[in-house]
């Protein structure tokens, strides 16, 4: 037993030493530098790709032009239109909010993933694994084939009727798992995929028998950016901030969550609390992400062990880069779906998996380490 | 100073008592051995005295305080806890696995200081697992992860402490080391420490008090001459002839006689 502390005895008296260098503990300091400088870039990043995608599509617009329409729609800045005519509706009124929008849903996704991979402590686990899409899904597709044609608040019926449809599903979700006062993560999952079947069954009925608007909910059921309004974006805004806000508190709680349950408990955790706190804030930006664009797969698997793989696990920052990337990641999708086969657009859920796989495996080939 | 007291403790799961009738304290200072068959409810005490499970009957205090009126971060200022070889995640380093043991004295929302890298370097010191801080879960042993978790209780700076078979994947050296570390802990900090351990002569050597639990109840309560006696270990384990004393120190030791008939058939361990 060497019971005695790394000290420095055996310095000459008068030594100046710097206990940062000095100590054998120091070599494990959290590298916050490097990826505080990971958080900057990427913001950076997120800024600078949104700005080239309002850029670019069927009518290519100066980078310049684009930059000063938008300067110009904020207050005390005013630019005298140099400007092509109708570049101002194509950047501020069309382009601008689906490239935000997207953003926005590729960060909630991502997030959400990476919350709910790290509470069950599962890498197969995404935004969707316990019922949240099916149920958003099932709400749309009765939006679509209700003979209903109401709207509330400037918002379509389908976007309302499948955020509560993802909420609903998700709390019977959580009252069928609920067993007394804990909720066992593996019934909860065993719960969700049960529900998400059967949800899933009776959606795929439903488009089969839809008849001439199959159409139209297949491509929202892929995923789609192509009706994205600033009252879109407006809508879902608060959900994800505030989700996302409550998820990244709990960063480092959810590491301690990587040990287990009754671990995480004995090291002060309040378990059982948390999980509640947390699948309802990762629940309610997911439904807010796909009520409006449909159920976009994939990025809310794979972004969060992306940068898992390149960054490492330490939830103080998979979660806020999960929430850069992801970004990045849906606007150049986006960008994609709607540019590559000009002037049909692919739904963005086809894009999303086709790119991002392949992304995916070159990473997971080049790091062989272990991730999770 | 913290003291652990059960009083007429019933514990069980799902309503069906495992053990009743628990009735003992762990005063500062002391090591307390919890020996019993497998399947005897050793780790079931354990998991209630951390609040994983709560007694059916009876009240179990801690620094004089009814556990249930502890939060659980309070709780786990006090206690510190040893599981038994829980799954860990394999991409952690031995280091930050050492390190989730600050957790009770971080806030929610706050995060490590030097401070509380240089108290988890000492506890890994202490245990012989400052070569571990950089290698990862995935690649280590049993043992080194046993000692690792030591580690983590030894971090998370206690006065008292739970260990669940803390020895039941080292080799002798180890064994050795670390029970002699708890104890040294107990004398000198006072700690009060309880520790389920299946080696007999472990128990013997290193706790200053047993509790031999066997069909549900206490059926031995004292020190280790008291408790270790051929009577005993043949009514509870179903073992004959096997108790001696150690040459040294008197105190009861257990051996094996391959030769014999050990009337394990006829053992009663309820």
């Amino acid at each position: 037993m060497k019971g005695q502390l790394p000290a420095d005895d055996n310095r000459p008296a008068g030594t100046v030493v710097d206990r940062k260098t000095a100590s054998p503990w120091s070599a494990h300091l959290v590298p916050w530098r490097s990826r505080i400088t990971a958080i900057i870039v990427l913001t950076v990043v997120v800024l600078v790709v949104a700005a080239v995608a309002t850029t670019i599509g069927s009518v290519s617009i100066p980078i310049t032009d684009a930059i000063k329409v938008v300067l110009d729609r904020l207050p005390f800045i005013d630019f005298t239109p140099t400007w092509a005519n109708g570049t101002g509706i194509i950047i501020a009124d069309i382009r601008l909010p689906r490239v935000i929008l997207a953003g926005l849903v590729g960060a909630a996704l991502a997030t959400a993933g990476a919350t709910y991979q790290g509470l069950f402590r599962n890498p197969l686990a995404d935004p969707y694994l316990i019922g949240v899409a099916q149920g958003a899904s099932l709400g749309a597709v009765a939006g679509f084939v209700l003979p209903i044609s109401a709207s509330f608040l400037g918002v379509g019926i389908i976007p309302i009727f499948a955020f509560a449809g993802g909420l609903i599903s998700m709390v019977i979700v959580y009252l069928l798992a609920r067993q007394g006062k804990s909720l066992p993560v593996t019934t909860l999952i065993l719960a969700g995929v049960a529900l998400s079947a059967l949800l899933s069954s009776v959606v795929s009925y439903l488009v089969i028998s839809s008849g001439d608007k199959m159409h139209s909910i297949l491509f929202w059921l892929m995923g789609s950016f192509s009706l994205s309004q600033w009252s879109d974006v407006r809508m879902v805004l608060p959900y994800i901030i505030v989700g996302t806000g409550i998820i990244l508190l709990y960063a480092r709680s959810l590491n301690v969550m990587q040990l287990d349950e009754e671990q995480a408990q004995q090291l002060g955790i309040n378990v059982e609390r948390m999980k509640i706190i947390l699948l309802a804030a990762a629940t309610l930006i997911t439904a807010a992400a796909v009520s409006f664009v449909g159920t976009i797969g994939f990025v809310g698997i794979i972004i969060p062990h992306a940068v898992r793989l390149i960054w490492g696990a330490d939830h103080r920052f998979l979660l806020p880069l999960s929430v850069l990337c992801g970004a990045i990641f849906m606007i150049l999708a986006d960008l994609i779906s709607r540019t590559i086969l000009a002037p049909t657009e692919i739904p963005v859920g086809v894009v999303t998996a086709i790119f991002g796989a392949p992304f995916f495996l070159y990473l997971l080939r080049r790091r062989k380490k272990v991730i999770f | 100073m913290i003291k652990i007291e059960l009083d007429n403790v019933a514990i069980g799961y799902y309503r069906r008592p495992v053990l009743r009738d628990l009735t003992f304290n762990v005063l500062p200072g002391d090591l307390v051995g919890l020996i019993g068959p497998n399947g005897s409810g050793k780790s079931t005490i354990i998991r209630a005295l951390t609040r994983i499970i709560t007694p059916l009957q009876g009240k179990i205090y801690l620094d004089g305080r009814e556990l249930s009126t502890i939060t659980r971060h309070e709780l786990s200022q006090m206690l510190g806890v040893v599981p038994q070889l829980p799954l860990l995640p394999s991409a952690f380093t031995g280091f930050e696995i050492v390190l989730m043991g600050r957790n009770p004295h971080l806030g929610m929302f706050g995060n490590e200081k030097a401070r509380d890298l240089e108290i988890t370097w000492q506890a890994m010191e202490m245990t012989g697992t400052a070569d571990l801080a950089k290698r990862i879960i995935g690649e280590m042993s049993g043992g080194q992860i046993q000692s690792l978790l030591i580690a983590r209780a030894l971090a998370q700076e206690t006065r008292a402490i739970l260990l669940d078979e803390p020895t039941a994947n080292l080799d002798i050296g180890r064994q050795i080391e670390v029970l002699s570390l708890i104890k040294k802990l107990c004398r000198e900090r006072n700690m009060a420490a309880m520790a389920a351990i299946h080696d007999l002569n472990l128990a013997s050597q290193y706790c200053n008090r047993l509790v031999l639990i066997s069909g549900g109840r206490i059926y031995k309560h004292g020190t280790p001459a008291e408790v270790i006696t051929a009577e005993n270990i043949r009514a509870v384990y179903g073992a004959e002839h096997c108790v001696y004393r150690h040459p040294l120190n008197g105190l009861p030791v257990v051996l094996v006689d391959g030769n014999v008939n050990s009337g394990i058939e006829g053992a009663k361990n309820g």
